[in-house]
């Protein structure tokens, strides 16, 4: 008996340690919003609440309006995922359904090597090699404009899209695909009419997560989008100087006081940052989980 | 040929361009990186502090910086994340709060970079006074990391079949002493994997260190943890962007140094995969 209950202590101590561990996730992200909300909050009584909302940040002379800020993300965002759907889920059609093996081999390291690029690397090439090149190009007045931030953000969110797309596409049971077959369908028309929207609520998951990668990068951005807090308006905004939220909590925090007004705004922006993410995120996980409640049902 | 294999054998040809033309890039900027940043890679640079403002000598303090705050990194997130997916696959009922537990890491792993770094300013180095350190700058890392650990070991944990555990309830073995003497020691190979990509992000970010533990230029090695240190990817940051006439290929040589860092990191993340799958006894 007393032999059983000195072995059963330590026991207790390392569950007590995995339990807390398992709860400590959520205590971070209640955590993160505590400190952006005790840091934030200050600024909606520093700053009259319109003012958050005007069209012009420019904090030495006290205008705090968020708007060109969002409006930046939104831009670089929206850019990023024109260009990283096509080629994203393009990718993962043919690595999951047409690549013979060693293509397949190939790819999916190199997608990963993408993936583990730091972004601070892909910002440096992106400001000395890219943007004079789109520059000349396009023969605009600068490199360093949305349109160079969306096609670096694109890289950054092709491997969330490329490996989750390619999951939910792999996760299709291969009836599916024999039965098209078997009625005479091409394989191009079972991957567009069966496997693609067997695998649609995956594929969206991939989507919104590249999303959520695109609006929260930082570092490329502050590098190459010129970082001019202007309201992008039109078409022409593509291809001018933007500001995104990231880059300016990530250009501007090293510089202030701790306590001012401008400290407090910039974790207010941190704020709608992180509701942004937190929405988008919301939206992915639950795709995944109807997606997992659908399968139990079928499985029952 | 009929008009549907036509559209067919044009559409695959799209398809394949297109994943041609996402991996070039890659190829390339790796290529890119490794052509103009050779030259710069010299003894000296890889152990001498920088000298004249950053514009010459090495970057040993940066590749110091990175080394620490990616090892407490590990110290931190390595128990806590492989604890947390421990208590996932083997301990968690099945219940609205430990869906609570899934959607939180979700959204941790979706938390932008710099709002890892607003926190960690928030609450390492002004709440808990640790100041501009390697230890705010780690525990703000780590936990950026943890959801990579945590999703990665929880599915190593599960891909062990039930069997296993079985069989060692059966012979009189705990819950605890199933999981330490056959659960991990199965799972472990998809463990480091994940782990060591987690770290290999942590390796690599700038923006939660920005206000967190990273120096513009330390003259000497930082003698403790709390003492604020310099990073390579900071590093580059900074002589790319702060430094006027700074020499390019010093530029380039750090951000070589940086990727090889990193791809190392990478590498040895697939071969541990790919080993681990072929001795697979189940």
């Amino acid at each position: 008996m007393r032999a059983e209950a000195v072995r059963r202590w330590p026991e207790m101590i390392v569950e007590a340690f995995i339990r807390a561990a398992g709860y400590s996730a959520v205590l971070f992200v209640g955590l993160i919003l505590f400190f952006l909300l005790r840091e934030g909050l200050p600024a909606f009584a520093e700053v009259p609440f319109d003012a958050l909302f005007g069209t012009r940040w420019y904090p030495i002379e006290g205008y705090y309006g968020l708007l060109p800020l969002v409006g930046g993300t939104l831009v670089v965002t929206i850019g990023a995922m024109l260009i990283a759907m096509p080629f994203g889920l393009g990718t993962a059609i043919f690595i999951a359904e047409i690549a013979p093996r060693w293509a397949r081999e190939l790819l999916k390291p190199l997608v990963e090597v993408l993936a583990g690029l730091p972004s601070v690397v892909l910002g440096f090439l992106g400001m000395v090699a890219m943007a004079p090149l789109v520059r000349t190009v396009l023969d605009v007045p600068t490199g360093l404009s949305a349109l160079s931030g969306s096609i670096l953000l694109a890289g950054m969110a092709i491997p969330t899209l490329v490996s989750v797309a390619e999951d939910a596409l792999d996760a299709v049971p291969n009836s599916y695909r024999d039965a098209a077959l078997a009625l005479g369908a091409t394989r191009w028309q079972t991957i567009w009419r069966v496997t693609v929207p067997a695998a649609r609520t995956g594929v969206l998951t991939a989507v919104m997560l590249g999303v959520g990668r695109a609006i929260g990068e930082t570092m490329t951005v502050m590098m190459v989008t010129g970082n001019a807090a202007r309201m992008p308006l039109g078409l022409a905004a593509f291809f001018r100087p933007v500001r995104t939220m990231t880059a300016t909590i990530a250009a501007e925090m090293g510089e202030v006081a701790n306590g001012s007004e401008h400290y407090h705004v910039l974790f207010t922006v941190g704020l709608v940052l992180f509701i942004f993410s937190f929405i988008v995120n919301l939206a992915a996980g639950a795709v995944v989980f109807q997606q997992r409640k659908r399968a139990e049902r079928l499985l029952s | 040929m009929p008009p549907r294999e036509r559209t067919q054998h044009l559409i695959f040809a799209a398809l394949t361009l297109a994943a041609v033309l996402t991996v070039a890039p890659i190829v390339l900027v790796v290529g890119y990186i490794a052509w103009l940043g050779l030259p710069a890679i010299r003894w000296e640079f890889l152990s001498a502090m920088p000298r004249e403002g950053m514009r010459a000598g090495g970057i040993w303090p940066a590749i110091v910086g990175t080394l620490y705050l990616t090892l407490g990194t590990a110290v931190v997130a390595v128990p806590l994340g492989v604890a947390a997916a421990v208590y996932l696959s083997e301990y968690a009922p099945d219940n609205a709060f430990t869906r609570a537990i899934r959607l939180a890491i979700i959204n941790l792993a979706g938390i932008p970079s710099v709002v890892y770094g607003l926190f960690g300013l928030g609450l390492f180095v002004l709440f808990l006074r640790l100041s501009t350190s390697i230890a705010a700058g780690s525990l703000t890392l780590a936990i950026m990391t943890l959801p990579v650990i945590i999703s990665t070991s929880e599915v190593a944990l599960r891909a062990v079949p039930q069997s296993f555990r079985l069989v060692s309830f059966s012979l009189g073995g705990t819950r605890w002493q199933t999981i330490w003497r056959v659960v991990l020691p199965q799972a472990l190979p998809g463990i480091l994997t994940g782990v060591i990509l987690g770290l290999e992000r942590a390796a690599g970010e700038t923006a939660p260190i920005l206000f967190t533990a990273a120096a513009f230029f330390l003259p000497r090695l930082p003698d403790s943890a709390l003492d604020p240190t310099m990073a390579l990817p900071y590093h580059l940051f900074v002589i790319s962007t702060q430094v006027p006439g700074m020499p390019i290929h010093l530029q380039y040589g750090t951000a070589l140094v940086l990727l090889v860092f990193v791809l190392s990191m990478n590498l040895l993340a697939t071969v541990i995969r790919s080993r681990a799958r072929a001795r697979r006894q189940w």
